[in-house]
């Protein structure tokens, strides 16, 4: 991975993880602070939130002088877009990916859905309820894991 | 007319030749020479889709299509037509570009929408997947379904996700990520991409999206044979065997595009060591070529 994908990444896991609770978002200082052990430029951070919304994966909004970011969606929602995308289930073949094989049972296709729906209709009460949907996706490994 | 013929005895033959191609077992045993042959099928189709109208539009010139080609747009130019080009004529030949602007169009757009869904994709791959020391050269998604695949590009990924690391032991696991490099390294990618585009182009024909098929699961025996150079046919023929095991209690209808069919052929051809047919896929490159030549002649000449 690139120093900037690597940046961009830490950034997304401080929206996602370390400001719990902070459904208007946070500024740069305050990620730059949550990034201390990197030692990051304010500019740098800045750039870094700049370019991730410019690809979508954060919102900004002017609160005063300074702008908050929020992450568009959750961590869970963009694997999910991942999986379905891997597993051939999204609808479009427009990514050419090419497969080992997929498996897919018909009840972790419907998590995986109701994932991305959940984060499609956007409130915030979806969003808390999202790792469980996730969770919800478990039962189905752990029938597999016994297949052996 | 002569050459009009040629046009469309072509056709014939690649269509024919097509029937052949995706009934018989050999292409099993020797993936690589029945995909060349498969694009320069596909190739000599479309040649010969637009060359077809174009000859017939250009019979009041009674030669080869290129040089005929080259004669009415200087014709064109000077404002002289021979006798015997009329409108319906010129509409020919317009027909006959007009495919090959479609054909051009939609592999054009297909490779443009590959590449946007693609660069999405490894962004987003950035952001939530990571690293493992169990799988080095290798990305894992950390989601409990089956998958293993490769996105492809200048720099492709290899994406495993946490239910296949569960689901596969060690040899098993080499033998899938050996699977995947050889995607990456061969751009089957790019191998699909024409028949991707046709799909699109011609979506109500079944028989393209019999040739997609066909290429797609080639394209797959493929990655299989490189995979068991290296690693033996046990692990990968048991990786196989558990992703069609996992995906057994499975599906909505029509959802998986690869059926569970596919899966059981290609365990099957690991489990029986044959040597690929070296006399059946000589003939089938010099009929696959034969093929090619014919449109590509006319054209030049």
């Amino acid at each position: 991975m690139t120093r900037l994908g690597d940046l961009e990444r830490a950034v997304m896991d401080v929206l996602w993880d370390t400001v719990p609770g902070t459904s208007d978002g946070v500024t740069v200082r305050e990620v730059a602070d949550a990034l201390d052990g990197r030692e990051l430029a304010y500019t740098t951070v800045m750039t870094v939130l700049d370019r991730l919304a410019g690809k979508g994966m954060v919102q900004r909004q002017r609160e005063g002088r300074a702008w908050r970011y929020r992450a568009t969606a959750s961590r869970e929602a963009y694997i999910a877009q991942l999986m379905l995308d891997a597993l051939d289930l999204g609808g479009s073949r427009d990514a050419a990916l090419v497969r080992f094989a997929r498996s897919v049972t018909g009840t972790e296709a419907d998590v995986l859905r109701a994932a991305l729906g959940a984060e499609a209709a956007g409130s915030l009460t979806d969003r808390v309820e999202d790792p469980r949907t996730d969770r919800a996706g478990q039962p189905a490994l752990a029938d597999e894991a016994t297949d052996r | 007319m002569a050459y009009a013929a040629h046009f469309a005895a072509t056709v014939l033959a690649c269509y024919l030749t097509a029937q052949v191609l995706a009934t018989s077992t050999w292409t099993w045993r020797s993936p690589r020479v029945a995909i060349v042959c498969w694009q320069a099928v596909g190739l000599a189709l479309g040649l010969s889709a637009m060359g077809l109208p174009m000859a017939l539009g250009l019979t009041a010139y009674d030669r080869p299509t290129g040089g005929a080609l080259l004669a009415l747009g200087s014709d064109l130019t000077h404002g002289t037509l021979p006798a015997g080009m009329g409108a319906i004529h010129l509409g020919l030949v317009g027909i006959g570009f007009g495919i090959g602007a479609v054909l051009f169009g939609t592999t054009v757009r297909s490779l443009h929408a590959a590449v946007r869904a693609q660069r999405r994709h490894r962004d987003l791959l950035t952001l939530v997947a990571r690293r493992d020391p169990e799988v080095p050269g290798a990305l894992v998604l950390d989601h409990p379904g089956a998958a293993a695949y490769c996105l492809p590009g200048v720099r492709p990924r290899v994406v495993v996700s946490a239910g296949t690391l569960s689901m596969l032991d060690r040899a098993e696991l080499e033998a899938v990520l050996t699977h995947e490099r050889a995607h990456a390294q061969e751009r089957h990618d790019l191998v699909l991409l024409p028949f991707t585009a046709l799909c699109r182009a011609l979506p109500w024909f079944r028989w393209v999206r019999d040739a997609h098929a066909r290429v797609a699961l080639l394209v797959e025996m493929r990655a299989d044979d490189k995979a068991r150079e290296l690693h033996a046919e046990a692990p990968l023929a048991g990786a196989l065997r558990r992703f069609a095991a996992a995906g057994h209690r499975v599906t909505p209808a029509g959802a998986l595009g690869m059926g569970e069919g596919d899966l059981d052929v290609r365990v099957q051809r690991l489990l029986i060591a044959d040597r690929p047919p070296r006399l059946i896929g000589a003939t089938a490159l010099t009929v696959a070529a034969t093929l090619l030549t014919l449109p590509i002649s006319l054209f030049l000449s």
